[in-house]
């Protein structure tokens, strides 16, 4: 009983609540729209590693290769503090977004790279060989085929991205964990901080078991 | 430019006229090409005249360049040196490249569908994409592709609920839906079950009376010496020999020709 008076208290949870949606609602801003254009610039780093002209290819895997080293943290804090010394400042939301939407990339790239290549030579002479455009090609046969194979590692690197978000409550922003530590630190009292790890949960269970789900499907085969 | 033609719905074979085949122009043309795989010298100062509806069987034993060289028509494969032409056209990179492929459809061994479409959206790309066609137009023609080699019936499942054959048979549809006037086939039958083999080959055998130019690489003897004009023996990236069926499978000029023949034979 004193454990959940000390950890659950129900009052606190009741009045800090609207302060966790609100950092939910954050949370979830930051981490979609990272994911979001993750998805889409590591699919156009996959595309230049793979067919750009050579010294873009290098420059792409040596940015692929760093970002994939730089711990999150590092990178968010280098963009929130170190960069205002060169006259660029971002708010605490963009500069998270800016760090998570960079590593991100990289790691989707390499995702979307694995997929491609899974694509059979055939598939890419059959679809040259009727007459299709280099663009033709990938879009309407290599990439459909490429990125049902990757579904599975690709919403895991979702839920990551998802993750790190916790990472920008380090640079002030109002996000799940931040709100969760402040209504913490008002109501002298752990209750908020249970209550963010509950709903963290909420929103990543359901996407850990859908990638269990979607392997499992894949593993099967095409229906 | 190559313009369409519409090959599978003309005459039957018996009545296409071979003879007047023979002195009709030259669709493709290769000159002096050579092709190398790093080190490796894979076709040699390859010159080859196809006319317009000519038929042309290539034999010769693994890795002496067949596949090579109808790749190189295409170009699915670049080509070191010496000039490839189809219809006029030079056969490089580049924009004309889509116009040679339009008027260029293969037939891979493997049969190669997309599977992530329909059999009638494998049939149905092309013209849609590439050659402009509306949907429905689209849908029409490759329904009638589709009834032509036997498969219609087919048409809404995905290529794995076929067979070999019956896949192999839709990679023909996919490969007329172009119109093109030249067809490339890369042993279209050695990838299947030999009870399926006959229903491919008879597909062939009625494309090759409809005035589109074939050039076929086949390990199927018989039919090479029934269905083509024209036999060209290859043997470590080189034109060995070449002749009407009758000469090459008779009386054959060379060594080597010879020697595979009998080697064939002895299976
Ligand atoms: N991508 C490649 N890289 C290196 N060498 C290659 C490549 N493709 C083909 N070759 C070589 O070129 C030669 C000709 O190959 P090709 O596929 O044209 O032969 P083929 O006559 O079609 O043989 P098969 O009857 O086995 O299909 C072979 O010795 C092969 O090993
Ligand atoms: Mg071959």
């Amino acid at each position: 009983m004193d454990l959940v008076q000390t950890f659950f208290k129900w009052e606190v949870l009741v009045r800090t609540f609207p302060m966790l949606v609100q950092g939910l609602g954050m949370t979830i801003a930051l981490g979609f729209l990272s994911i979001l254009l993750g998805l889409i610039g590591g699919l156009g780093l996959a595309l230049l590693r793979l067919y750009g002209p050579k010294p873009l290819r290098f420059l792409t895997i040596a940015y692929i290769d760093v970002f994939r080293s730089l711990p999150v943290l590092v990178w968010l804090v280098i963009v929130y503090y170190a960069l205002p010394f060169v006259g660029i400042t971002l708010s605490p939301f963009a500069a998270a977004c800016t760090a998570l939407t960079m590593i991100s990339s990289a790691y989707a790239a390499e995702i979307y790279r694995a997929g491609i290549e899974a694509v059979p030579r055939g598939q890419f002479e059959a679809a040259q060989s009727i007459g299709l455009s280099q663009y033709r090609v990938m879009c309407d046969v290599v990439l459909p085929q490429a990125i049902r194979l990757i579904i599975p590692p690709l919403t895991s690197n979702c839920i990551n991205v998802m993750k790190d978000t916790a990472l920008a409550s380090v640079v002030a922003m109002p996000d799940l964990l931040k709100q969760a530590t402040q209504a913490q630190a008002l109501a002298a009292n752990p209750t908020p901080l249970i209550g963010a790890a509950l709903l963290y949960l909420v929103v990543l269970l359901p996407l850990v078991r859908l990638v269990g789900l979607l392997e499992k499907r894949f593993a099967q085969g095409r229906a | 430019m190559i313009e369409p033609t519409q090959p599978v719905s003309q005459a039957p074979s018996a009545a296409f006229d071979r003879q007047a085949a023979a002195a009709r122009r030259t669709l493709i043309s290769l000159k002096g090409v050579n092709k190398h795989y790093g080190d490796f010298h894979a076709l040699k100062n390859i010159d080859l005249e196809v006319a317009e509806g000519e038929v042309v069987a290539i034999l010769g034993p693994s890795g002496s360049g067949k596949s090579t060289l109808i790749r190189c028509i295409n170009h699915l494969e670049a080509y070191s040196a010496g000039d490839i032409y189809v219809d006029g056209t030079r056969v490089q990179p580049g924009p004309e490249l889509i116009e040679v492929r339009k008027g260029v459809g293969m037939v891979f061994q493997s049969f190669n569908l997309f599977p992530n479409m329909t059999v009638l959206e494998n049939v149905t790309l092309g013209p849609i994409r590439v050659r402009g066609r509306s949907p429905g137009a689209a849908q029409a023609r490759a329904k009638e592709l589709l009834e032509k080699v036997g498969i219609a019936e087919q048409m809404y499942k995905y290529p794995s609920a076929l067979s070999g054959g019956q896949q192999q048979r839709v990679g023909i549809a996919r490969a007329l839906a172009n119109e093109p006037r030249v067809l490339l086939f890369d042993e279209p039958t050695s990838a299947l079950d030999p009870e399926m083999v006959g229903e491919v080959l008879d597909v062939i055998k009625t494309l090759a009376g409809t005035g589109v130019t074939m050039l076929l690489v086949t390990h199927e003897m018989g039919f090479a010496r029934h269905v083509a004009d024209r036999v060209i023996f290859m043997e470590a990236g080189q034109i060995v020999e070449e002749g009407a069926p009758e000469q090459i499978f008779s009386a054959p000029q060379e060594d080597r020709t010879r020697a595979f023949f009998q080697s064939v034979l002895a299976h």
